[in-house]
């Protein structure tokens, strides 16, 4: 792998999670459970598929082979997606919206923060924009993380039940391959044990804010990295692509 | 036929300052920080221009504004360029623009930009655009378009926008 290989994959590795992170947050678009939430996912949606525009843009550039970033999102099958496992599972009840929100936000503050500093100039500006934007997601849902789990006795318990079912996701977020370390050495991509440790402070610290706790001895999902991901994320690509996959280049 | 104008670089930014913001009317692109530069490249011009929020709505309005002016003044030689960085940050916002705000209705970013006091929850005071008191609550950090946030106040009871520091 050369390096112009590595770096299509990164980009599409960051891409890829606000893609289908912020297609997510989109179907709770008319079923919110209350009007000022639902225009925050709402936001939150716009911000992420605002950065994977960006990004995607960048990706198509860098392979230079001619394809567009509609052609990246609309064109590409599951196997060539690189999403996380955890951006791809289904919103569930709100908590478990939420959880899967904190745990991402968390990631994404903390990789932000880093990726600014990128030798990658292009990566590094995109990088800055959606750091201040997860800087107010993660205040948000890490707010809703501790209402939520010191709240009602039926509310800590879902949310306990949301951050349980979510956390065999939480490993494959640090995990880096040979394209990691391609891009390492160019100091383009970020040290992922570095914001492992932050990641790891910060979720404690709400947990415990929040009465929940940390689950242990949990087996560890993986896949993502090589593009083999859990069965919802073919049924989401099913929804977000079959318009244009009907009618090639439609516009209204 | 008319001879054209030769466009100066300076003349086309002038021309480009007055569009307005298509989501916040009473400010132009200019006054808001979108509008970062305009450049000559050989006889063309290049447009420099940032978004707010990464997947603001408004930039491909803003965009086709742009290319509209430009049609107007018989230039043809252009192109749009996005920049990301620096990332737009409220406070490039002019003072006379945080005024306009404030008699639209919007209360105006309040100084500084900190990143750390937003993560931490920690509370600015917004007062109300309306009756100036500034006992006023947040509704919601996410209000009627990616810029702005939600809050109420206590004493006149009004609803309003509050356009969030960035």
């Amino acid at each position: 792998m050369n390096k112009q290989e590595a770096l299509f994959k990164y980009i599409l590795r960051i891409a890829d999670n606000n893609l289908v992170l912020g297609h997510r947050l989109s179907e709770w678009t008319g079923r919110g459970p209350m009007l000022e939430e639902e225009m925050a996912l709402c936001n939150m949606a716009l911000d992420l598929l605002g950065q994977a525009n960006a990004l995607l843009q960048y990706a198509a550039q860098v392979e230079g082979k001619g394809r567009t970033e509609d052609d990246l999102a609309y064109l590409r099958n599951d196997r060539d997606f690189y999403n996380t496992l955890l951006a791809e599972q289904p919103n569930g009840d709100y908590a478990f919206t939420i959880a899967r929100q904190f745990l991402t936000d968390t990631f994404d503050f903390y990789f932000y923060d880093e990726l600014r500093k990128s030798a990658d100039h292009t990566l590094a500006g995109i990088a800055a924009k959606a750091h201040k934007e997860a800087t107010y997601h993660l205040r948000h849902s890490s707010a809703w993380t501790e209402r939520l789990g010191d709240g009602t006795e039926e509310s800590h318990q879902r949310m306990q039940r949301a951050i349980h079912e979510l956390w065999r996701f939480t490993d494959e977020l640090f995990e880096m391959n040979e394209v990691d370390d391609i891009l390492l050495r160019e100091k383009v991509a970020v040290d992922l044990r570095g914001v492992k440790t932050k990641w790891n402070q910060k979720v404690d610290e709400v947990l415990a804010a929040a009465t929940l706790q940390r689950p242990d001895n949990v087996f560890m999902q993986r896949g993502s990295r090589e593009g083999r991901h859990t069965e919802h994320l073919g049924y989401l690509l099913a929804e977000m692509q079959h318009l244009h996959r009907t009618h090639p280049g439609v516009k209204w | 036929m008319v001879k054209k104008t030769a466009y100066s670089r300076d003349n086309i930014f002038k021309l480009l300052s007055a569009i307005p913001d298509p989501e916040i009317p009473v400010i132009t692109i200019r006054e808001l920080g979108v509008l970062r530069d305009v450049r000559m490249e050989g006889d063309a011009v290049v447009i420099d221009i940032t978004p707010t929020y990464s997947g603001c709505p408004a930039m491909k309005m803003i965009e086709d504004q742009i290319r509209e002016e430009m049609d107007k003044a018989g230039i043809s030689k252009f192109r749009i360029n996005l920049v990301y960085s620096p990332a737009w940050t409220t406070d490039w916002m002019t003072e006379e623009a945080k005024e306009k705000l404030r008699a639209f209705g919007i209360a105006p970013p309040e100084k500084t930009s900190s990143d750390k006091n937003v993560l931490m929850g920690k509370k600015k005071i917004i007062a109300c655009p309306r009756c100036g008191s500034t006992r006023t609550e947040m509704v919601s950090q996410f209000g009627s378009t990616a810029c702005k946030a939600l809050y109420k106040c206590l004493d006149c009871h009004e609803p309003f926008d509050y356009f969030k520091c960035i």
